[in-house]
């Protein structure tokens, strides 16, 4: 599938920040899954310092851009995909963390009892490390109906978990965590996503998890959709947790308010558009 | 029962030859000159504003860390070897982070378990894939020394992330050649003033590719509230340098600035004394307002150089001490000069029943502790103490080792009644960059209440000057 | 240098001189609650209320301690830590911004600062009885001369030199602006004091603040009128606390920076204005306009000099 993709992230100060920093990982790299066909990130409305680029070990590309006196600005992302479906598997992708990595808790999916409880019962008389890692991902979008508005950016595994609902974010969260009480390395992964043709909504921007499973590799659970990635999804930034896989973190100095304003189209090439807005 | 105990001054009834020109100075010395003599050093301690802070322990951070004035003496011979045996060791730790973040060999041989690597707290993900210069990740290493006897050393710990300490080294130097130049005309005591020459050269060394010219280096500290704020302000002097902390820096485009009152100036190497989570609130804790936001990338992509590398402290890990031996089989192919502390795992099964079976006649240590703090001396512990330390190991059983009670030598120290011996270690700072250096010397700590193991100043420990006899040219 | 070390140099020097200014202050105090009544029906009470008027706390004073007798303003001007313009609070804070620059003082300057703060430990250990005000006050002019004196003589003619020079003439500026201003319209509110004994009285008050009275009778002799003061303190280049020394001071040590760095930048052409403005000025056109309203314009000056000193230099913003 040829996915066109725009992201805007406009960012309002009610008084100029005396200094904005971000790091930025909004390039998809080509694996088996995806080819970037064209991609360009462009920082609008304002004098910026571009730099200080790299490919983390995890094969993600990096940026680091600053501004002083800030008071508006855009990060405008635009580009074409083509995609391929691969039921999940993350093949073809260039990385040095060794797997066993991901095997660290972080504070968003730290492990308590209901969560530990949670991943026993899922992979229980399980042998086959691709029945567990399904499994696990089921438990969670049992356990975690995905229903926006109960959870905010810093909900951890176990909260979102107690409250039984949350979004994609909570559902990637819950199922690192669920997966690494079993033994099992995962990864949180932030993307893209085509509105499916089964005329439920998405949200086109999106977070999943990648387990991983010995002799395949790493495979990905959209827990959210109880379904593995396929070519509706662009896989953007991977890290342990949400924090570190952000495609946009910063640090701004100054006071003053922030006003954000994120808006993500992802279109097939020559088709309509679906569209949506968080504020 | 003394004779347990190593006496380095005394052996075998006679004056062991590097500190015979110590003795006559001791037994002639009167106890008001004494007197006079230690409230003098301690005058000139609190004067260039030497102090240290207890953590956790609350009270005036301008505490003065006691010093001793009878120093403690290493021969030539017996110094060549340590030499040997530290530089090797920080060559291996190097040798072993440098595979760590990258293939990772020993883990894959088998030599080391994964998990002890990669789950460990202080290894950064951040850094996988990543080569600093010279492939150096810990720059100065600090290992911890005992002395058991005429020819026996053991190494305690490692100390890969920024071992402090060395400002005592040198001031302890000067102050003993202030108060006692005739000890120095007459002894003939390897000098250890070049060290921050030394360090200033290694930095340096490690600058990155994209530095022209001279490289900028600077010292990142958390700021004068820390309590080893002193020392970072003196190295900086020491070799002409800036200290910085995090706001005076910033990022922007490929590099690191400094923020003077002439404009922007690139910085190329930060010797930084500040921990990993606190460097850059964009790559670790988003909380931390020390550090400097995009730094990591600028490092990451070779714009700026860090010592020690974010990550480093994954070889001085408590667990992972066991296999330092085993670094230097495996990367140098060298067997070790320097041996380790018998220890005990408590996350393997056999080992965790001998010590709960033995806490007793063990030392047992948090892996992630330090400063002398939530540790069992089970000789001097009474019952309830032990079976307290002992639930705690059976919950939590990984996050413990253990180690026999040593006997660490002793040396002379000036007491009340005059001089007896305290028990003593040492920690020698070892230089890693393109060379690697070690000055003849390093700091000696002292437990100086009277049959006390424990010589963290934290905990009734002082500081003694280090002497190395210069062997012959 | 570092704009935060130039930032923490400049503020030494200023805390140090603002100790000085409010020891100068207590002296004054301490001496008129020695006389008599001056006459006017205020009383010694009305001294002291002065003393804080020209420190510049006198609403936290009164939120503190509400009577203004010797006792209370010598505590509130020496020891206490809530007034951050106390002797002790400047040296203080002088100590910790000299720990946080360690580097860029000489020894000397170090243990001078550091030996200030210890004997800052012993003396609030004593019983207050036990110190009279004469010794806290000998003791602080004698602790600014040795702190000022090891930078005279051992600091780096560099950058950082200039920096502390400029935080030294900015304070003195402005404090003894401030002393001028306090004196002049808290004390003489009715017109027909001026020129009578209680108007001298108070203007030699004024010069025993400043530690001028010897200079100004070598400089001037005869009798002290508004005048002369006026004159001495705000346009004699002789005199080490007057205004036009102070301005001359700035412009110096910035003319200075621009020769090192190669380039200027607003504060030189700031600091050259006042200045010229200062040579331009006579007693007669500072009467004519009103002393206290030249001294607010002159206040207003030098802190837009200070904010530009900031920004150009010790923010680190610039480029």
């Amino acid at each position: 599938m040829r996915l066109n993709i725009t992201h805007r992230t406009r960012y309002q100060f009610d008084t100029p920040k005396r200094s904005l920093t971000q790091s930025l990982r909004l390039w998809p790299t080509d694996f088996d899954g995806q080819t970037v066909e064209s991609w360009s990130v462009d920082i609008e409305g304002h004098d910026v310092a571009r730099g200080a680029a790299l490919r983390d070990g995890a094969g993600d590309w990096i940026e680091t851009v600053a501004m002083r006196n800030v008071s508006d600005v855009t990060i405008a992302v635009s580009g074409t995909v083509e995609t391929r479906d691969l039921t999940g598997f993350v093949r073809g992708l260039r990385e040095k963390v060794s797997p066993i990595a991901y095997l660290r808790p972080s504070p968003m999916t730290r492990l308590n009892d209901p969560l530990r409880e949670l991943s026993a019962k899922a992979v229980e008389g399980l042998k086959n490390p691709l029945d567990r890692a399904h499994a696990l991902a089921r438990a969670v979008t049992e356990a975690i109906p995905y229903r926006s508005g109960k959870t905010v950016a810093d909900t951890t595994a176990a909260e979102a978990l107690e409250l039984g609902e949350g979004v994609c974010q909570d559902q990637a969260h819950a199922l690192i965590a669920i997966a690494r009480a079993a033994d099992v390395p995962g990864r949180y992964v932030s993307g893209y996503l085509h509105a499916s043709s089964d005329g439920r909504m998405h949200e086109a921007s999106h977070a999943w998890a990648e387990l991983w499973v010995d002799d395949i590799g790493w495979v990905g659970f959209d827990a959210a959709n109880a379904c593995c990635p396929d070519d509706k999804y662009v896989r953007l930034a991977s890290g342990i947790d949400s924090v570190n896989a952000a495609p946009i973190r910063g640090m701004a100095l100054g006071g003053g308010t922030e006003h954000l304003d994120v808006n993500v189209k992802v279109l097939q090439a020559g088709q309509q558009q679906q569209q949506q807005t968080q504020r | 029962m003394p004779d347990r105990y190593f006496n380095e001054m005394y052996h075998d009834g006679a004056v062991r030859p590097p500190y015979e020109g110590l003795e006559a100075w001791a037994r002639d010395m009167p106890a008001d000159l004494r007197g006079m003599k230690q409230s003098e050093a301690e005058k000139l301690f609190r004067r260039i504003g030497i102090t240290f802070a207890v953590y956790g322990e609350g009270g005036s951070p301008d505490r003065l860390i006691p010093f001793d004035m009878f120093p403690r003496v290493f021969s030539s011979a017996e110094w060549g070897k340590l030499e040997r045996g530290i530089k090797q060791r920080a060559r291996a730790l190097n040798a072993f982070l440098s595979d760590m973040y990258n293939r990772g060999e020993m883990v894959r041989a088998g030599r080391i378990p994964a998990h002890l690597v990669y789950q460990n707290d202080a290894f950064e993900m951040a850094v996988t894939g990543f080569t600093p210069p010279g492939g150096v990740f810990s720059h100065i290493v600090g290992i911890d020394l005992i002395r058991t006897g005429p020819d026996t050393f053991y190494v305690l710990e490692d100390n890969c992330r920024t071992p402090s300490g060395v400002s005592y080294m040198l001031e302890n130097r000067e102050i003993m050649m202030r108060m006692f130049p005739h000890l120095f005309q007459q002894n003939r005591i390897a000098p250890v003033e070049s060290y921050p020459a030394l360090l200033k050269r290694t930095l340096a060394s490690v600058a990155p590719k994209k530095c022209e010219g001279d490289p900028r280096v600077v010292i990142l500290t958390p700021g004068h509230f820390n309590s080893a704020y002193y020392e970072h302000s003196f190295l900086a002097d020491m070799m002409g340098i800036e200290l910085v902390e995090g706001q005076d820096l910033f990022v922007e485009g490929d590099f690191v600035w400094m923020r003077t009152t002439e404009g922007p100036k690139r910085v190329d190497v930060i010797y930084r004394r500040l921990d990993d989570a606190f460097i850059d609130p964009l790559c670790f804790r988003p909380d931390s307002m020390l550090g400097v936001p995009g730094l990591m990338n600028v490092y990451r992509s070779g714009g700026v150089s860090i010592a020690s590398a974010p990550g480093a402290g994954v070889a001085d890990d408590k667990a992972i001490y066991t296999y330092v031996p085993d670094m230097v089989r495996f990367y140098l192919g060298e067997e070790p000069i320097l041996q380790n502390v018998p220890t005990w795992q408590c996350a393997k099964a056999d080992d965790c029943k001998y010590v709960l079976e033995n806490l007793a006649e063990l030392v047992v240590k948090e892996v992630h502790g330090s400063g002398g703090y939530g540790m069992l001396v089970g000789p001097k512990s009474t019952k309830s103490e032990i079976e307290l330390f002992a639930a705690k190991i059976r919950e939590n059983p990984s996050n413990y080792i253990a180690q026999p009670t040593l006997s660490l030598s002793t040396c002379p120290t000036f007491v009340e009644e005059g001089v007896a011996p305290r028990h003593v270690d040492l920690r020698p700072y070892c230089l890693v960059g393109q060379e690697v250096n070690l000055v003849p010397g390093g700091l000696t700590r002292v437990a100086l209440n009277e049959g006390s193991l424990v010589v963290n100043s934290s905990q009734g420990g002082g500081v003694k000057d280090t002497w190395v006899i210069a062997g012959s040219h | 240098m570092l704009s935060r070390t130039a930032d923490n140099l400049f503020w030494i020097a200023r805390y140090i001189e603002r100790a000085e200014t409010n020891a100068r202050l207590l002296e004054v105090g301490a001496r008129n609650a020695m006389l008599p009544d001056t006459g006017s029906g205020r009383g010694n009470r009305n001294e002291w209320e002065s003393v804080l008027m020209a420190s510049g706390t006198k609403a936290r004073f009164d939120a503190k301690y509400g009577a203004a007798v010797e006792r209370n303003v010598e505590t509130h001007l020496f020891f206490d830590a809530d007034n951050p313009s106390s002797v002790s609070s400047c040296f203080n804070a002088a100590r910790e911004n000299g720990r946080i620059v360690r580097t860029a003082l000489t020894t000397q300057v170090w243990e001078a600062l550091n030996t200030a703060h210890a004997d800052l430990i012993d003396l609030s250990r004593q019983e207050r009885s036990s110190l009279s005000t004469t010794d806290l006050i000998d003791w602080t002019l004698r602790t600014c001369s040795l702190i000022r004196g090891a930078g005279l003589a051992t600091q780096l003619r560099n950058d950082g030199y200039d920096f502390t020079n400029i935080g030294h003439f900015l304070e003195r500026a402005d404090s003894t602006a401030r002393i001028l201003d306090v004196k002049y319209y808290v004390l003489l509110p009715d017109v027909a004091f001026v020129g009578s004994g209680l108007d001298n009285y108070q203007w030699r008050t004024v010069l025993r603040a400043m530690n001028a009275t010897r200079a100004f009778h070598w400089a001037y002799g005869g009798e002290v009128t508004a005048a002369k003061i006026v004159d001495f303190l705000v346009l004699n280049r002789q005199a080490p606390r007057s205004l036009i020394n102070a301005a001359d001071g700035v412009l110096h040590h910035l003319l200075r920076l621009e020769t090192q760095y190669g380039r200027g930048c607003e504060a030189q052409t700031r600091a050259r204005a006042l200045v010229d403005k200062l040579n331009r000025t006579t007693t007669e056109v500072i009467f004519d306009k009103g002393l206290h309203q030249f001294l607010r314009e002159f206040i207003s000056d030098v802190n837009a000099l200070g904010g530009v000193v900031h920004q150009v230099y010790l923010s680190g913003e610039s480029r």
